[in-house]
């Protein structure tokens, strides 16, 4: 069933002050809505409740990309289409790169934000395990101020974050250090373009003397929130890339992993997937030349 | 979290269509593809499914391609929006229409005005797009008839004539 337009009271009020001032005013009353990749389909669907919706959609404070000597800052407002074609972020980030490139079609990926798939909070989302393996941190912006948080920390739960009902992200932070690291990321879905992802995979590493120097692991779809793999980390780090390894790495990170059955998948397959997934990072990145390298799949 | 809010009062909203000046009195939800086609009866535009998977709905927003679907009318306010009806001048069929013809690029049809859209949205920005840059730009069309090939076909045809808009 459709939902019915003149329930939805919508404003474009054209400044984030503006904006953030009527989010404090009445808290929990007004409904960001940015792209509307998501909540325009909900809405279709009929299952957006009438709501007074507030437009941060193209809002020029949210909408740019800023490169520091140490950092990349991207607006929360920014599309994956702006995302995927910024040089820093292409040279730097692939793993953000490649996951923008596989977010939706290109129509959807000049509307979706990347500060929206934040908010929406699915655990599917292509892109939330690379700002995991990069590190991002939040910028959360509101008339008490900016607050500034580990992005690993922003989902509490299924569909639960941080966010106070006042917010808004502003900036999503990546710190520019990890140009040297070998990087990976695999979908496995029905196909790449327009598919949910079955299980994904964001991963950056580097070897020294033979061992695993350091590593950052995260894995889309196989739990409530988008799920760095600390535990997995912790037992490859400083180890040699062998047989043994990667069987206690699989085995770690299969224990690690809360994965349900869906639509899209099983929580067996999923499981296995994901094992899988891991151990073919390890092993490309242990067969990499020293020197810098990128693999994008 | 569930407050219903009063009745929506309709907004006066302006921008262009096809470079044709357009005003209308809307509810700010409702979505530019119902405005489109039930407004001004520019019905190339299809809707499909309705959720941003099958392309049917594409247009063009100030050059970027979307789906009229997913876009409060709202979010068109003061842009430029683009068509399958504007893209030939009068008489004269756009290089995409053209090798579509040629090459057999439409069969139902109700894929083509977003794939043409689509297609010339990759040619503005790649004037000879390889084959997998043509299947990437072409990623969020569906084409339920599966005919994929002759449409890449056509996309490199228009491409090879040099004549794109």
């Amino acid at each position: 069933m459709r939902s019915n337009p003149s329930d939805y009271e919508m404003i474009a009020p054209g400044s984030l002050h503006a904006i953030v001032s009527l989010l404090a005013k009445e808290p929990g009353k007004w409904l960001p809505l940015a792209g509307g990749t998501d909540l325009m389909v909900q809405y279709a669907a009929g299952k957006l409740p009438p709501r007074k919706l507030i437009s941060i959609w193209n809002l020029p404070e949210l909408r740019r990309i800023e490169v520091t000597p140490n950092e990349l800052q991207i607006g929360a407002g920014c599309t994956y289409t702006d995302v995927r074609s910024h040089e820093v972020v292409a040279r730097e980030f692939p793993l953000l790169a490649g996951a923008a490139r596989w977010t939706g079609g290109i129509a959807n990926q000049n509307r979706g934000t990347i500060g929206g798939n934040i908010v929406n909070a699915s655990p599917a989302a292509d892109s939330l395990p690379a700002l995991l393996a990069y590190e991002a941190e939040l910028v959360l912006v509101s008339v008490r101020g900016e607050r500034k948080l580990p992005y690993v920390s922003f989902h509490t739960g299924y569909k639960q974050t941080l966010l106070a009902p006042d917010e808004l992200i502003q900036t999503v932070c990546l710190q520019r250090r990890y140009s040297r690291y070998f990087s990976h990321a695999r979908k496995v879905g029905a196909r790449n373009a327009q598919a949910i992802s079955k299980v994904c995979i964001a991963g950056l590493g580097r070897m020294a003397n033979g061992v695993v120097e350091d590593i950052r692991v995260a894995l889309g779809s196989v739990a409530p929130v988008p799920l760095r793999l600390t535990k997995t980390e912790q037992v490859v780090k400083g180890q040699t890339v062998d047989a043994a390894l990667m069987t206690l790495a699989k085995k770690t990170t299969m224990a690690e992993i809360r994965p349900i059955d869906d639509i899209r998948s099983t929580a067996r397959y999923r499981s296995e997937v994901a094992g899988n997934l891991v151990v073919e990072f390890l092993n490309r990145l242990n067969s990499q030349p020293a020197e810098r390298a990128l693999d994008y799949g | 979290m569930n407050d219903s809010c009063e009745r929506a009062a309709k907004a006066e909203i302006s921008f262009t269509v096809n470079g044709e000046a357009k005003s209308i009195r809307a509810y700010p939800m409702e979505r530019l593809l119902d405005v489109l086609r039930l407004e001004f009866g520019l019905t190339g535009a299809k809707e499909g499914c309705g959720e941003g998977e099958c392309g049917s709905c594409s247009i063009l927003m100030d050059g970027a391609l979307v789906n009229s679907c997913l876009v409060p009318v709202l979010h068109a306010a003061g842009t430029s929006i683009a068509t399958i009806e504007g893209l030939a001048v009068e008489d004269q069929l756009h290089a995409l229409q053209e090798a579509f013809l040629q090459c057999g690029g439409a069969q139902c049809g109700i894929c083509t005005p977003g794939m043409i859209l689509a297609a010339s949205h990759l040619l503005q920005t790649k004037a000879e797009p390889t084959t997998e840059e043509i299947r990437e730009g072409l990623s969020g069309n569906l084409c339920r008839c599966t005919g994929y090939s002759q449409i890449l076909e056509a996309v490199m045809e228009a491409s090879r004539r040099r004549a794109v808009a």
